[in-house]
């Protein structure tokens, strides 16, 4: 390997090397990425056409109608909840499924990592198993268990526990349960690593040096995994708030999240721009969180030392 | 180094070209809309190979047709889209009114509001959007509804809505008395608190009906009356209802995109389309009714005397609504998303 490495940049520039190394990677980027986002972030500041797409006049109305709607009665223009309610009904439940998720991976992650070897990779790999299978169909079987006429409600009244079927289905809570289900192993497998790394002799060590469990879990293990829980974390938050199968399927339709308002618009409100203009936002948010969780790693690292 | 050239020349044609049909077609409709052996029957007598996508709303083919993706030859829209497609240019002219077939069309379905004339289009399937109870539970024989909006207790909980913008806001201003295509800001404040306070019996917003119906999980939903007849199969006790408020009738029709590839194959299918026992097969297989004329002799018997094709005597006439204005799309968008925040 080495040498191979050696004598690739004996013969070609260092510069050129990596240049065509990095090619197909900034390809790819630039073709799918910031080419389409450039498109929307393009469309966000247009006036949508009557029936779908958009005419080519320039106006902040996307972004000001977030914020502002006409009246119904009196044509003014005034404040409307209304989108800011859905954005934060977005954030909270993608929140809450990333806090839940945190909670199971934890001791998942550990329970795993310190298996013997053979059985880990046994773990890892059940772990992996539902993913084998597209998502739309997980989420529609999940349905399928948490209905009226599914087996968890039929169970329970087979045993004449419940008289009447729970309301498990077409709510927030099947929404929450739906994006925990989805995106669980994204939690479980960054913390897995982050345990496997851990040398546990540090542990044995604080202990020696008389620290408390409390101090020697702040001290020592939470350090150590913090990488792994901010992976975990974005992982989960982030395609949790843009998500559209969860709601629309086991909430039934009945709220949105920005997804689904997101679809809604380029399909029957046929507002393009308007759609563009929420998906900047949702990419707004994404961002910030990940700025935020960025420098407070940086500062968390300059205070251990 | 010749004969490499040749054979690869011969090779590069030859994929180009598929062996096993004079020419293809590419046909971009509802699902489980298109009967396969009616596919199997054109592809034989005219040695065409047909190949079929399929969308869930019109919105979504208008979206992919005005994106300019597509390469599709026939499309399927809905009579309101067909308004907008003759409107922005996106149909070719194919004169079907000029067409061998034509003759078969019924008189009620050729001088239409959406295609005078029948120049664009030929009709494919029509129905309407009433909907269906499951009379083991509720009574529905005042065919009200007041059984969707001010629901009896066995029902709430247990309601079914489309997930349409236009179908349900439609169907809360025919039970407010209201005239459809609404611009009028009282009308529609009216709407949101009806829809807002029926809000807390539904059970979803979802276009499934046929299994939510079929399975129990909804004693009363908005259907279409082709997939309410689907999920009486399955649950006899499930019976449609023509509102006496009046109800939307609906007609999709077969038309060729702009720019087609195809488009003699397109004419070809159009043409096909319209003789009475192909229409049948449509009919048999989506359960819908067709507009051509002789068809019954070919339709399936249980489905002659179906009640879901066949409204009582004293049923309202289906309303066909033209498209709403964008003004007043705007204004049903801003109740959906207050309904749905």
């Amino acid at each position: 390997m080495s040498a191979r490495q050696l004598s690739l940049s004996s013969r070609v520039s260092p510069r050129l090397a990596d240049l065509g190394l990095l090619g197909p990677a900034i390809a790819v980027i630039l073709l799918f990425m910031v080419a389409p986002m450039a498109i929307m972030f393009v469309y966000s500041f247009l006036q949508a056409a009557p029936y779908g797409g958009v005419e080519w006049t320039f106006t902040t109305e996307a972004y000001s109608s977030i914020l502002f709607e006409r009246d119904f009665l009196d044509d003014s223009l005034t404040f409307t909840p209304d989108y800011l309610i859905i954005v934060a009904r977005s954030v909270c439940q993608a929140g809450l499924a990333t806090l839940l998720c945190l909670v199971i991976s934890v001791p998942t992650a550990y329970y795993i990592a310190t298996r013997p070897e053979r059985q880990k990779n046994i773990w890892l790999v059940l772990i992996t198993i539902p993913y084998w299978v597209n998502l739309l169909i997980r989420t529609i079987a999940l349905l399928f268990v948490l209905r009226g006429d599914g087996p968890i409600n039929a169970v329970l009244m087979q045993f004449g526990i419940i008289s009447e079927p729970l309301p498990l289905s077409y709510n927030g809570f099947a929404v929450c349960l739906g994006l925990i289900y989805s995106f669980l192993p994204f939690m479980v497998l960054p913390l897995y690593s982050a345990f496997e790394r851990f040398d546990f002799r540090l542990l044995e060590a604080a202990y020696d040096l008389y620290a408390s469990r409390r101090i020697a879990f702040f001290r020592i293990v939470l350090p150590v995994m913090r990488p792994g829980l901010i992976a975990g974390s974005l992982l989960v938050f982030i395609p949790s708030i843009g998500s559209y199968l969860a709601p629309d399927i086991l909430g039934g339709g009945k709220t949105l999240m920005i997804g689904n308002l997101i679809g809604t618009q380029f399909q029957s409100a046929r507002n393009w721009p308007f759609g563009a203009a929420l998906s900047m936002i949702l990419l707004t948010l994404t961002l910030l969180v990940l700025l935020w969780l960025a420098r407070r790693a940086g500062q968390q690292k300059s205070d251990c030392r | 180094m010749k004969k490499i050239i040749l054979s690869a020349a011969l090779l590069a044609g030859a994929a180009t070209q598929p062996a096993f049909a004079a020419g293809d077609l590419f046909i971009y409709t509802w699902g489980e809309y298109t009967p396969p052996e009616m596919v199997a029957k054109f592809e034989k007598t005219y040695d065409v190979k047909v190949h079929i996508d399929t969308y869930d709303s019109m919105e979504t083919m208008l979206a992919k047709l005005k994106s300019g993706a597509g390469g599709y030859d026939v499309i399927v829209p809905g009579h309101d889209t067909m308004t907008i497609l003759v409107r922005e240019g996106l149909l070719e002219p194919i004169n079907v009114s000029q067409m061998e077939n034509y003759n078969h069309v019924d008189e009620t379905w050729r001088d239409v509001f959406w295609d005078p004339g029948r120049v664009y289009s030929a009709p494919w399937a029509w129905g309407s959007t009433g909907f269906v109870i499951d009379s083991a539970v509720v009574d529905g024989a005042d065919h009200s509804l007041k059984t969707l909006f001010e629901p009896a207790d066995a029902v709430k909980g247990k309601i079914n809505m489309l997930r349409d913008v236009n179908d349900v806001i439609n169907m809360a201003l025919r039970y407010l008395g209201k005239p459809r295509c609404n611009e009028n800001p009282e009308d529609l404040k009216a709407v949101l608190d009806l829809l807002t306070t029926q809000k807390a019996f539904v059970k979803s917003y979802n276009s499934e009906t046929k299994e939510l119906l079929a399975s129990g999980e909804a004693i009363v939903s908005m259907s279409w009356n082709g997939y309410a007849m689907r999920a009486r199969d399955e649950k006899p006790t499930l019976e449609y209802i023509y509102p006496k408020e009046g109800y939307t009738g609906w007609m999709d029709n077969v038309a060729v995109p702009k720019g087609a590839k195809n488009l003699e194959n397109a004419k070809l299918w159009v043409n096909f389309i319209m003789a009475p026992e192909n229409a049948a097969m449509i009919t048999n297989y989506a359960r819908y009714s067709n507009g051509i004329k002789g068809s019954e002799a070919f339709v399936d018997k249980a489905l002659a005397g179906a009640p879901e094709l066949n409204p009582p005597a004293d049923a309202p006439t289906p309303e066909f609504l033209t498209a709403c204005s964008p003004a007043v799309t705007k204004l049903y968008d801003r109740v959906w998303t207050k309904l749905l925040r």
